[in-house]
């Protein structure tokens, strides 16, 4: 078995796949990674299966050395990558060899980059999948995130990565301007006033500084309740319900002041007013921005989250064509 | 039971694409429950393709599809179907399930050190979460809510928030039910396993956490074990199932301890009962089931 050195953790790296499923009702969220497209075409580029292990890192990511023949690929955020302090190009299959260095400078837009490396990040399958879950200490790598000078062990690769391939500019997301997050509407957004849900979607929200895998918290207006008599087993405060399901991309307003969009390793159900959704495909927008950037939620119906899900599913196929030309 | 709760219709939802949500009603009755148990137990059976999750909730459920090999709306259709076929759970309905003995210590050292840190955070600073919950349920002492705590047993109405986290909702008439408000402000600490109150839910917290549920006591017996070291955790790493009946009973230092040391030495069980009830007959004569359930769990 061929070990990848963590030589430095970064700020928070950790082992990601598309997720765990089949364990929210018991409480268990699925994890994975945050913005799904750009994981799959990592995965993509180095001949990997698209749920293949990779690492996720935030704002500063790993410095990482290799000790045996590999296929590296980095997506995700924009941020200057080096090979042995040498740039290297972002969404390309690059060829690697023992002792060779990959590392990150400083993040120039969106949020958290990807690495595949062929073979995939080989941690156990727990519970089906690779995905780190901290806040259990479960998948991934010993449950947590990577520390300095650590090693994970690496898969044997098939030998189809093909050195070279890019994926095209038009097929790299779009990471400048505010984020518009499209959203249904829905669940129990009747808790706000008609002037607050517009209010709701007017607004330029600004991502705080509680924004990580489990949520984004956002700040920028206030948001009115309705007035009612709170029903039985709701308890007393107007944004309270009878503890529900949250769903995966669900926003809640605790306060009335700041909206909190819940993402993969989120709690799975609360006693808060849920107000709508962001549709699956846009998660992978949200995971892309950082505090202080500006996000929007427009209302869409089901059709166009749909639609918006058919469409990231061709470009994911266009990329898989583009790399095996 | 005092009165019949009815239902209002369901509403349905698409929590984005890849949930469906459905709102049984807005107040927390054990009609909406089994409401919500008899869809979601018709929809486990059909084991419909593309169906990823089924979470029951309190007074709503919810399901996770993959829009890729289901599209929501069918979902939703059949949801329709099934509420209107077995959404009120026919008077002969018969819930299968079990019913298990769940040791707590009440006013333990432990939760009581923690509830002293966070006094600031608590409605009533000069009491304990349970003198605070005895004096505004109406009752002349704390053994006074902790006898009506353990008297009933207690139904799993939901599990999550985090994994394993059991939320119990008594077997008894709403005006027999005891509510207590969350903690002002959430605390930053919870020991593992603490027997806590929130609404009109009582919860075993799985980990050490975040938290704002009124602390009554201890568990000695953990509700989520990663190692799956005991056996009852042989299959899943979080022992309580939806539906599950859980009689919380008062327990001394005493008991507290080698129950720990059992737990310790890996050789703790839950004391489980198979049982069937009719849940229309519980509705109608809720002490008369209680103590049926009872008297099967201790026979």
């Amino acid at each position: 078995m061929s070990e990848l050195l963590v030589r430095a953790g970064g700020l928070y790296t950790t082992v990601q796949d598309t997720g765990r499923f089949g364990y929210y009702h018991m409480g268990m969220p699925p994890s994975g990674a945050m913005d799904v497209y750009s994981a799959v075409v990592a995965n993509m580029l180095v001949g990997n299966p698209d749920g293949a292990g990779v690492l996720e890192g935030t704002y500063v990511g790993p410095t990482l050395e290799f000790t045996d023949d590999r296929v590296v690929a980095v997506t995700g955020a924009d941020v200057p990558v080096t090979v042995n302090d040498e740039p290297v190009e972002p969404w390309t299959a690059i060829r690697v060899g023992p002792g060779d260095v990959l590392g990150f400078a400083m993040i120039r837009a969106g949020c958290r980059v990807y690495v595949a490396v062929s073979g995939g990040i080989d941690v156990p399958v727990y519970l089906g999948s690779r995905s780190t879950y901290t806040l259990t200490g479960i998948g991934g790598h010993q449950g947590r995130k990577l520390v300095d000078d650590e090693t994970l062990p690496l898969g044997s690769g098939d030998g189809s990565a093909r050195p070279g391939a890019v994926v095209p500019e038009e097929l790299r997301p779009e990471l400048a301007g505010p984020a518009e997050l499209r959203t249904v509407i829905g669940l129990c957004s009747y808790r706000l006033t008609e002037d607050a849900l517009a209010s709701f979607l007017g607004t330029d929200w600004k991502v705080t500084k509680d924004a990580d895998r489990v949520g984004y918290r956002l700040r920028g207006g206030k948001l009115d309740f309705t007035d009612r008599e709170q029903p039985f087993g709701a308890g007393s405060d107007p944004a309270n319900v009878v503890d529900l399901g949250y769903p995966v991309g669900s926003i809640q307003v605790p306060g009335g002041d700041e909206p909190i969009v819940l993402l993969n390793d989120a709690v799975t159900g609360g006693g808060y007013a849920t107000i709508g959704t962001v549709i699956s495909v846009d998660r992978d927008r949200i995971a892309q921005t950082k505090t202080g950037d500006v996000v929007r939620f427009t209302s869409v119906d089901l059709d166009t989250a749909l639609a918006a899900r058919r469409d990231r599913r061709e470009r994911i196929e266009r990329v898989r064509r583009e790399i095996a030309r | 039971m005092t009165e019949k709760i009815q239902l209002p219709p369901a509403r349905y939802e698409y929590g984005g694409d890849e949930f469906v949500f459905v709102e049984l009603d807005q107040a927390m009755s054990l009609e909406a429950n089994f409401a919500g148990m008899a869809v979601t137990n018709a929809l486990r059976e059909e084991a419909i393709e593309g169906v990823v999750d089924i979470c029951p909730s309190n007074a709503s459920y919810m399901v996770q599809v993959d829009p890729d090999r289901l599209d929501p709306r069918e979902l939703v259709e059949e949801l329709r179907r099934l509420e209107s076929t077995v959404g009120t759970l026919p008077d002969d309905y018969v819930l299968k399930t079990r019913v298990v003995d769940v040791p707590v210590l009440f006013n333990d050292p432990w939760t009581h050190e923690t509830l002293m840190r966070f006094r600031d955070r608590h409605q009533d600073p000069e009491a304990t979460d349970l003198e605070y919950a005895a004096r505004i349920n109406g009752f002349d002492s704390v053994q006074g809510v902790i006898d009506a705590m353990t008297s009933a047993p207690w139904i799993v109405t939901m599990l999550g928030f985090v994994p394993g986290l059991p939320f119990c909702y008594q077997l008894v008439p709403r005006d027999r039910q005891i509510q207590v408000p969350k903690y002002v402000r959430p605390r930053t600490d919870t020991p593992e396993r603490t027997f806590g109150f929130g609404g009109a839910f009582a919860v075993v917290y799985p980990v050490r956490g975040a938290g704002g549920y009124q602390m009554f006591g201890m568990a000695p017996a953990p509700v989520f074990d990663l190692s799956q070291s005991l056996p009852d955790f042989a299959d899943d790493i979080s022992f309580p199932n939806a539906n599950d009946v859980l009689r919380y009973r008062a327990i001394d230092m005493a008991e507290f301890e080698s129950t720990r040391s059992e737990v310790e030495s890996g050789t703790f069980r839950y004391r489980i009962r198979e049982v069937e009830f009719e849940p229309a007959s519980l509705l109608a004569d809720p002490d008369a089931v209680n103590r049926e359930l009872l008297e099967v769990l201790y026979r």
